[in-house]
C-alpha cells in the first residue's frame, strides 16, 4: 500500500485551510486582518488557496499606523489587486483626528498600541463578527494559549482565564450579541515553517525581508531605519549597512537585523542559526514582561 | 538544522505532557528546549531576568512555559499551553497541560490532538494518584503511544532496581488501558540531562534509546484512518464567475480513508450516488486525497449537497443513527449536566439540537470504577450518557476514527462548549 504521509508544512497547510473554510462558514461577515506581514501574506496565500477559483469570500482590513514603510503598501495595493480581493483601510490618524485615541509622547512614542482602538472601530463600523489574523502561537508566552478560534466580548477584551477548551478540530463560534472572535489559522506555525512554506510554494514577499543597504541608527540596542517617522536624535550616529527585517511592522518600532541574506534559502539557513527570536527586535515587546497579554487583552491583534 | 532542503523530508508529532506539581516536567521542556537549540537569547534573558526579581536561586525553567502574569503571580499553570521545537527530523507541537487534580479539562483538550503522551514519574514516588489519571485520559482520548518518563534517576543513584520496581508498577496497572498499542519506559533526569537528548553515561544498563531520540522516530503514520473513506462537506464553492460558470466544488478536510478521481460515492443523507470527476488542492489537480488534507471534490453528476452533508464509499458507510451513546468529560464549572437537558452539538461539519436521555454512569478517574449511584455531572467529570439528536449523525466509534467519532456540546444560550464527547 502507499504511504500516505504528509510532511509538516503540508499537514499545517491542511489545517490552516480547514480554519479558513471554517471561519467562512460559520460567520456572516468575517475580515481578513492584512498588513503586508510575511504572516498575513502568508494566510491571504491560504485563503486563495481554500476558495479557489472562486475569489476569497472576504475583504481584508488594513489598520494602517500612517507609520509604514512605503514598500509595505506598495506590495499590500499589488496583492489585493492580484487577487481581485476588498479592502478596507482603517487609520489610526483618524481615530487621532476624532479624538478616540491619543498620540502618545516623548521619547519613544509609537502608535503601535493605538492600533487596538482603530482596529476596534473598524470592526464596529463594518459589522465584522470575525476577524482573520496571521498570528502565530510561538511568537510570544501569551500567544502560547491563543486558540484558534479566540473569543472577544463586546469590548473586543480578550480574557485568558475565559477561553472555550478548544478539542479536536471541532471550533465553537457561538457568540452573543456583539461579541466577535479572532481567528488565527496560523496558530501552530513557527518562524522556519512559515519561510520553508514561502520558499516551497514560490510566494513572493516584500523585497524588506531581504539584504538590502539601508540608512540605520542605533537605538535601545534596536537597529531603526531612518524614515521620515524615525529621525536620527543629536547624539545617534546614521550609518549605512546591510540590513533585512525579520517582522515588519510600524517602521516606528521595527528593528531590522544585519544581514546578508538575499533570498529565501539564505534567510532558512540565517534562520535557523539564528540565536535570538524574531521579536527581538520589536521594541513594543520590550517594554513589560506581560507587554502582550496587556495588548491581547485590550483587543490588539 | 542544514541548509540543503531537507525539510521537506520532515514530519510532525503531536505530544500531551502533564505531570504533577513537583515532578520535573517544565524542567523536562527546559531541558528539551536547551538541548535541541530551540531557546533563543533574549527568552533566556528575559527569564533569567524574571528569576532574579522573584528571588529565584537558579533560573527557573518555569517561567518559559508559565506564560499569562495570572500563572506567575499564582506560580500555577492554569490553562494548555502550545509549545513548538524542531529537529531536522521532525516538528514537534507540545500540548502542555497543568497537572492539578481540578484541571482534567485541560489535559483531555491536550490530548484531543496528540499521537503520543509523555507521562513523568517521580523514581522515588512511583506511580501515584495523577499517574493513573494522566494514563486514562490519554486511553480515553485515544492516544496509541505513551512515554512513561521515570524521573529524578539522579536521586535514586541511577538504579535499576528502581527503575524496575516503577515499570513493574506501571505495566500492572497500564493492562487496564484499552487504546494504547505502544507503551516505552524510559530512565531520565531531566534536570542533570540524563537521557533526554543524549545517552545517559550514568545508567548503562538501561538499552533503549533517550526520549529525544524515542519521540523523534515513534513510528504514528499508522494512526490515522486511511480505510473509512469519509469526507464532511465543509463549504460549497461556486464561483458565480465567466470562466468558472458551472464549478460547484465541495469543499473540506478528509476524515479518514482515501478519495479518487474516478471512486464512486455516496452522498448522505440524500442517498445519492455519483463519481469523483476532479479533487482540487488549491488551484491544483490531484490524482487523490486522504486524511488530514483539505481539498476540492467535483462530481460528475449536478446533486444537492451542503455544508454537513458527508460524501463516503457505498461499500463502506459510517454507522447512522439518532440514538447515540458516548463517553463525555464535562467542562463547564457552572452549568451541570442534566437529564432531558438539550443542548447543541458539533460533530463533524455539522450542527444538531441533542436531549440528554440518560445519564449512564460516572467514572472515578483516579480508580477508574464505574459509578452508577452518583450522576451528578460537573467540571471535569468523566463518565458515559445516552442522547438523542434532532436529525442523523454519520459517524464511527471514535476508537475507529477520531474524525468522525467526536463532538463537542455547547449550551445553546451562553455558546460555551460544555463537554466534549466520544461515540460508541
Amino acid at each position: 500500500m502507499r504511504n500516505y504521509n504528509l510532511n509538516h508544512l503540508q499537514q499545517l497547510e491542511s489545517e490552516a485551510i480547514y480554519v479558513l473554510r471554517e471561519t467562512a462558514a460559520q460567520f456572516e461577515r468575517p475580515g481578513l486582518l492584512f498588513s503586508g506581514g510575511k504572516d498575513s501574506i502568508i494566510m491571504a496565500y491560504l485563503a486563495n488557496k481554500a476558495f479557489a477559483p472562486a475569489k476569497i469570500p472576504f475583504p481584508f482590513v488594513h489598520v494602517d499606523t500612517g507609520h509604514n514603510f512605503q514598500e509595505t503598501i506598495q506590495y499590500r495595493d499589488k496583492f489585493v489587486r492580484d487577487y481581485g480581493v476588498n479592502l478596507i483601510v482603517g487609520l489610526v490618524q483618524d481615530s487621532i483626528d476624532k479624538g478616540t485615541a491619543t498620540e502618545e509622547t516623548g521619547q519613544n512614542a509609537s502608535r503601535n498600541a493605538l492600533q487596538s482602538v482603530t482596529l476596534l472601530e473598524t470592526i464596529d463600523s463594518h459589522n465584522f463578527d470575525a476577524c482573520l489574523g496571521g498570528g502565530r502561537r510561538d511568537e510570544e508566552k501569551a500567544r502560547a494559549k491563543e486558540r484558534f478560534f479566540s473569543h472577544r466580548d463586546a469590548f473586543g477584551q480578550w480574557d485568558p482565564k475565559n477561553q472555550r477548551p478548544e478539542l479536536w478540530n471541532l471550533f465553537n463560534g457561538g457568540k452573543g450579541q456583539g461579541e466577535n472572535f479572532r481567528v488565527f489559522p496560523l496558530s501552530n506555525w513557527t518562524e522556519m515553517d512559515i519561510w520553508q512554506y514561502a520558499k516551497i510554494e514560490n510566494i513572493e514577499l516584500p523585497n524588506l525581508y531581504f539584504a538590502h543597504e539601508r540608512e540605520v541608527i542605533e537605538r535601545d540596542g534596536t537597529l531603526l531605519a531612518v524614515t521620515k517617522f524615525v529621525e536620527p536624535r543629536e547624539n545617534e550616529r546614521v550609518q549605512k549597512q546591510t540590513v533585512r527585517f525579520r517582522t515588519i511592522g510600524d517602521a516606528t518600532c521595527t528593528g531590522a537585523i544585519l544581514s546578508n541574506a538575499k533570498n529565501l534559502d539564505d534567510v532558512i539557513t540565517e534562520v535557523a542559526a539564528s540565536r535570538v527570536t524574531e521579536r527581538g527586535s520589536r521594541a513594543d515587546d520590550k517594554r513589560s514582561e506581560a507587554a502582550m497579554e496587556d495588548r491581547k487583552k485590550q483587543g490588539y491583534f | 538544522m542544514s541548509t540543503e532542503k531537507d525539510y521537506l523530508d520532515m514530519d510532525m508529532l503531536r505530544f500531551t505532557t502533564a505531570g504533577s506539581v513537583d515532578d520535573g516536567k517544565s524542567t523536562l521542556i527546559g531541558r528539551l528546549f536547551h538541548d535541541t537549540k530551540s531557546i533563543f537569547e533574549d527568552q533566556l534573558e528575559a527569564i533569567e531576568e524574571s528569576s532574579r526579581n522573584r528571588g529565584d536561586e537558579n533560573v527557573n525553567l518555569a517561567l518559559l512555559t508559565d506564560g499569562l502574569r495570572a500563572e506567575r503571580e499564582q506560580g500555577i499553570t492554569i490553562d494548555v499551553a502550545y509549545r513548538y521545537f524542531a529537529t531536522p527530523k521532525r516538528k514537534f507541537i507540545i500540548a502542555d497541560t497543568p497537572g492539578h487534580i481540578q484541571y482534567t479539562r485541560n489535559m483531555v483538550t491536550g490530548a484531543s490532538t496528540a499521537n503520543l503522551a509523555l507521562i513523568l514519574v517521580d523514581a522515588r514516588n512511583g506511580v501515584v494518584e495523577q499517574t493513573r489519571r494522566h494514563s486514562f485520559i490519554a486511553d480515553l482520548l485515544g492516544i496509541k503511544h505513551i512515554a512513561v518518563c521515570i524521573n529524578k534517576m539522579d536521586l535514586v543513584e541511577y538504579r535499576e532496581d528502581a527503575y524496575e520496581k516503577v515499570l513493574r508498577q506501571y505495566s500492572d496497572f497500564a493492562s487496564r488501558l484499552e487504546n494504547v498499542s505502544e507503551l516505552t519506559f524510559i530512565p531520565i533526569s531531566a534536570l542533570k540531562g540524563d537521557n533526554v537528548v543524549d545517552r545517559s553515561e550514568n545508567m548503562t544498563w538501561y538499552k533503549g534509546p533517550p526520549l529525544l531520540y524515542h519521540l523523534e522516530n515513534v513510528y504514528v503514520g499508522s494512526d490515522a484512518n486511511h480505510v473509512d473513506s469519509r469526507f464532511p462537506v465543509q463549504w460549497v464553492i461556486r464561483p458565480h464567475s465567466d470562466k468558472h460558470h458551472d464549478f460547484r466544488g465541495f469543499a473540506g478536510r478528509v476524515a479518514g480513508g482515501v478519495f479518487k478521481v474516478g471512486d464512486e460515492i455516496l452522498a448522505l443523507p440524500s442517498g445519492f450516488n455519483s463519481k469523483i470527476s476532479k479533487i482540487l488542492l488549491g488551484d491544483k489537480e490531484i490524482d487523490e486525497a486522504f486524511s488530514p488534507q483539505s481539498v476540492t471534490i467535483l462530481l460528475e453528476d449536478e446533486i444537492d449537497i451542503s455544508r454537513g452533508d458527508m460524501l463516503v464509499k457505498p461499500n463502506n458507510q459510517p454507522k447512522i443513527s439518532q440514538d447515540l451513546d458516548a463517553r463525555i468529560c464535562w467542562f463547564s464549572a457552572s452549568k451541570k449536566l442534566v437529564q432531558g437537558g438539550k443542548y447543541l452539538i458539533k460533530h463533524t461539519t455539522k450542527s444538531a439540537q441533542a436531549m440528554i436521555s440518560e445519564i449512564t454512569y460516572k467514572v472515578d478517574v483516579n480508580s477508574l470504577r464505574k459509578n452508577e449511584d452518583d450522576l451528578e455531572f460537573g467540571m471535569n467529570d468523566i463518565g458515559r450518557i445516552k442522547f438523542r439528536t434532532s436529525e442523523p449523525l454519520f459517524f464511527d466509534a471514535y476508537r475507529r476514527n477520531r474524525n468522525t467519532g467526536s463532538f463537542i456540546i455547547i449550551d445553546p444560550f451562553t455558546h460555551q462548549t460544555l463537554a466534549s464527547g466520544m461515540l460508541r
